[in-house]
């Protein structure tokens, strides 16, 4: 799919040109560059300290590139601020689980939605009817979004009381919330089972063809990296090492290298 | 706020069967404790009238300090400040410029909310116990600001300003102070109504994903300095509309009256009914209205050390407040139901 649409010459969705991040003397990211095309899933991989997740939170505007930038259907997001990125179609979940842990599933999952809606605190406080009308618009998102996730049975329970496995899904179901032309997902196998694994890559594909998303997926997990990325990109030591489908990724000797040392290391 | 994850966790069954209601009472319950409000003034002495109107006055404040930290996680312990500008605006506007009484409210409380929102400016780069000292040294300085000596010609600096008390409109066979109120009690449940609305709706929601976390509520795109400095605006808006109550109940204003130790009592009033838990606010405002009061006709000489030791006991032993007894009441009455 990838490789079809990349020969038609479709401008990218999201385009990381030559991104560096220096955090005092350490070069945390090199002049990174790759496209991400609509409808891609695509794999950010790399051993512990690559620079994966400082190139995510560039993506999310947690971090400012020292040079370089990051366009989103030809615009630069860089002079955003991190509030203003969800409304532009980029949505993310977090490494180890960032959800509102005193808020029931279904407000998690309704805060997701805020940059979809608007509101003044008089209106709301007064509940006009537009405000009524549009609260309802929400929980019919949210429902369907649970339903979809299934998580209907915990709509209603205080998130921090539930499973691990079922809190990711939750994050995951805040970010459809949104609706994003772009989800951002980081490490979302980290902590699950081999089980769990394999049933995330089957919803993982399930959403980029149901939900018509394009998927960044940063992850350690060499098994669900390769068997669900359309493409792939390989980092090490904050610079791009190899780029291309799984298989050319898993062949190249500098990943291997990289990887698993080499004997003339 | 682990303090309410806690809460969640021993009464996980309550929590599940009422999930939306978590921050308030059920209907039935509510409309309960209206009526009684409604009816015991017909009972009852000037007096105690005068003392349920202060009740339903701190409330007020408690319920505003609520919004701020069990909502949006902030603490204040500058809440004095705002209940200050909102009893002057009222005192000034009333004997300065005979404005209708009724007229100052809505007046001082855009006055306190603007105060709020600019404080709240500053405030954001603060968390934790670092707010709290600054909304302290707000606290420290309001009464010094009071008696200012080129604002004493509308505040009456050291002396403060007698406020005369309304008369009952239309004629209506009342006594001021039944008629007063009345009137609080109008003013109470209207922002109570609206509170509870602000909570439950976008605006609210996205208060408690900043006192939750705040970079994935920026992530979702929260505005979190925007949603900060509105929850120190609506916070400020309450607790003026108290003040301004509070100036027309006691028929006086000066500046020692609104020292850090009304602050003090504000925050251990939310603690005492339940951080986050708005219909806490009362029960929280009655305890520093009337304990004190227990403590002293226990031991005249030791009524602090008394207060300190009843306090202590309703920590121990309901640490999440009226919150919490709450929730028993609640399960147990639904065990009730079940058999």
């Amino acid at each position: 799919m990838t490789q079809a649409q990349l020969a038609r010459g479709t401008s990218p969705l999201l385009a990381v040109r030559d991104v560096s991040v220096v955090f005092g003397g350490i070069v945390a990211l090199n002049g990174v560059s790759f496209d991400m095309h609509k409808g891609q899933i695509l794999g950010l991989i790399g051993p512990n300290g690559a620079g994966k997740t400082t190139l995510f939170n560039c993506l999310s505007r947690l971090y400012q590139p020292s040079s370089g930038d990051i366009l989103m259907e030809g615009v630069s997001i860089l002079s955003r601020p991190p509030h203003r990125i969800a409304e532009i179609g980029i949505g993310r979940t977090f490494q180890n689980v960032a959800l509102f842990p005193n808020l029931s599933v279904m407000d998690n999952v309704r805060v997701g939605a805020h940059s979809k809606t608007s509101s003044d605190i008089i209106s709301d406080s007064l509940k006009l009817a537009w405000v009524r009308r549009s609260e309802t618009d929400v929980n019919k998102k949210v429902h369907e979004i649970l339903a979809y996730l299934d998580l209907e049975d915990v709509a209603h329970t205080i998130v921090s009381g539930l499973p691990f496995g079922t809190q990711k899904r939750v994050e995951l179901a805040r970010a459809l919330a949104a609706d994003p032309k772009i989800l951002l997902l980081d490490e979302p196998a980290g902590g699950l089972n081999h089980e769990e694994v394999y049933v995330l890559g089957d919803l993982i594909r399930r959403i980029r063809d149901e939900r018509h998303m394009t998927v960044l997926l940063v992850e350690h997990h060499m098994g669900l990296v390769m068997s669900i990325a359309d493409h792939v990109v390989a980092l090490n030591f904050g610079k791009k090492l190899a780029e291309g489908t799984p298989a050319q990724v898993q062949a190249d000797p500098d990943v291997i290298k990289a990887y698993l040392g080499s004997k003339d290391q | 706020m682990s303090a309410a994850e806690e809460v969640v966790a021993e009464g996980h069954e309550a929590v599940e069967a009422v999930p939306k209601r978590a921050m308030t009472l059920g209907t039935g319950t509510s409309l309960l404790v209206l009526a009684a409000l409604l009816i015991v003034p017909a009972f009852v002495k000037n007096f105690i009238i005068f003392q349920m109107t202060m009740l339903l006055i701190y409330g007020l404040a408690v319920l505003a300090l609520n919004i701020l930290t069990g909502g949006s996680g902030q603490f204040s312990l500058g809440q004095s400040a705002f209940y200050a500008v909102g009893a002057y605006t009222s005192a000034v506007l009333m004997e300065h410029a005979n404005i209708n009484y009724a007229l100052t409210i809505p007046i001082s409380a855009a006055v306190c909310f603007a105060f709020g929102y600019l404080f709240g400016k500053p405030a954001l780069r603060l968390s934790g116990v670092y707010l709290a000292l600054a909304t302290f040294a707000l606290a420290t300085a309001m009464p010094q600001l009071l008696k200012l000596n080129f604002l004493e010609h509308w505040t009456g600096g050291v002396q403060g300003l007698v406020v005369t008390k309304p008369d009952a409109p239309f004629g209506l066979p009342m006594s001021q102070d039944m008629w007063l109120y009345y009137f609080t009690l109008v003013v109470t449940v209207a922002i109570y109504i609206f509170s509870v609305n602000l909570l439950r709706s976008r605006s609210g929601r996205a208060f408690m994903a900043i006192r939750d976390n705040e970079i994935a509520a920026s992530s979702m795109g929260v505005n979190v300095a925007l949603y900060k400095t509105l929850a120190f605006g609506v916070s400020a808006g309450i607790t003026g509309v108290a003040g301004s109550l509070g100036a027309i109940a006691v028929q006086f204003v000066a500046p020692d009256s609104y020292t850090i130790t009304l602050a003090i009592s504000l925050f251990l009033g939310m603690v005492v009914g339940g951080v986050g838990w708005l219909p806490g606010s009362f029960v929280g405002a009655a305890f520093i209205i009337f304990v004190p009061n227990m403590a002293e006709s226990i031991s005249k000489g030791l009524s602090g050390a008394v207060f300190g030791v009843l306090l202590f006991l309703v920590i121990y032993l309901v640490p999440h407040g009226a919150r919490q007894i709450a929730i028993l009441g609640q399960q147990f009455v639904g065990k009730l139901r079940k058999n």
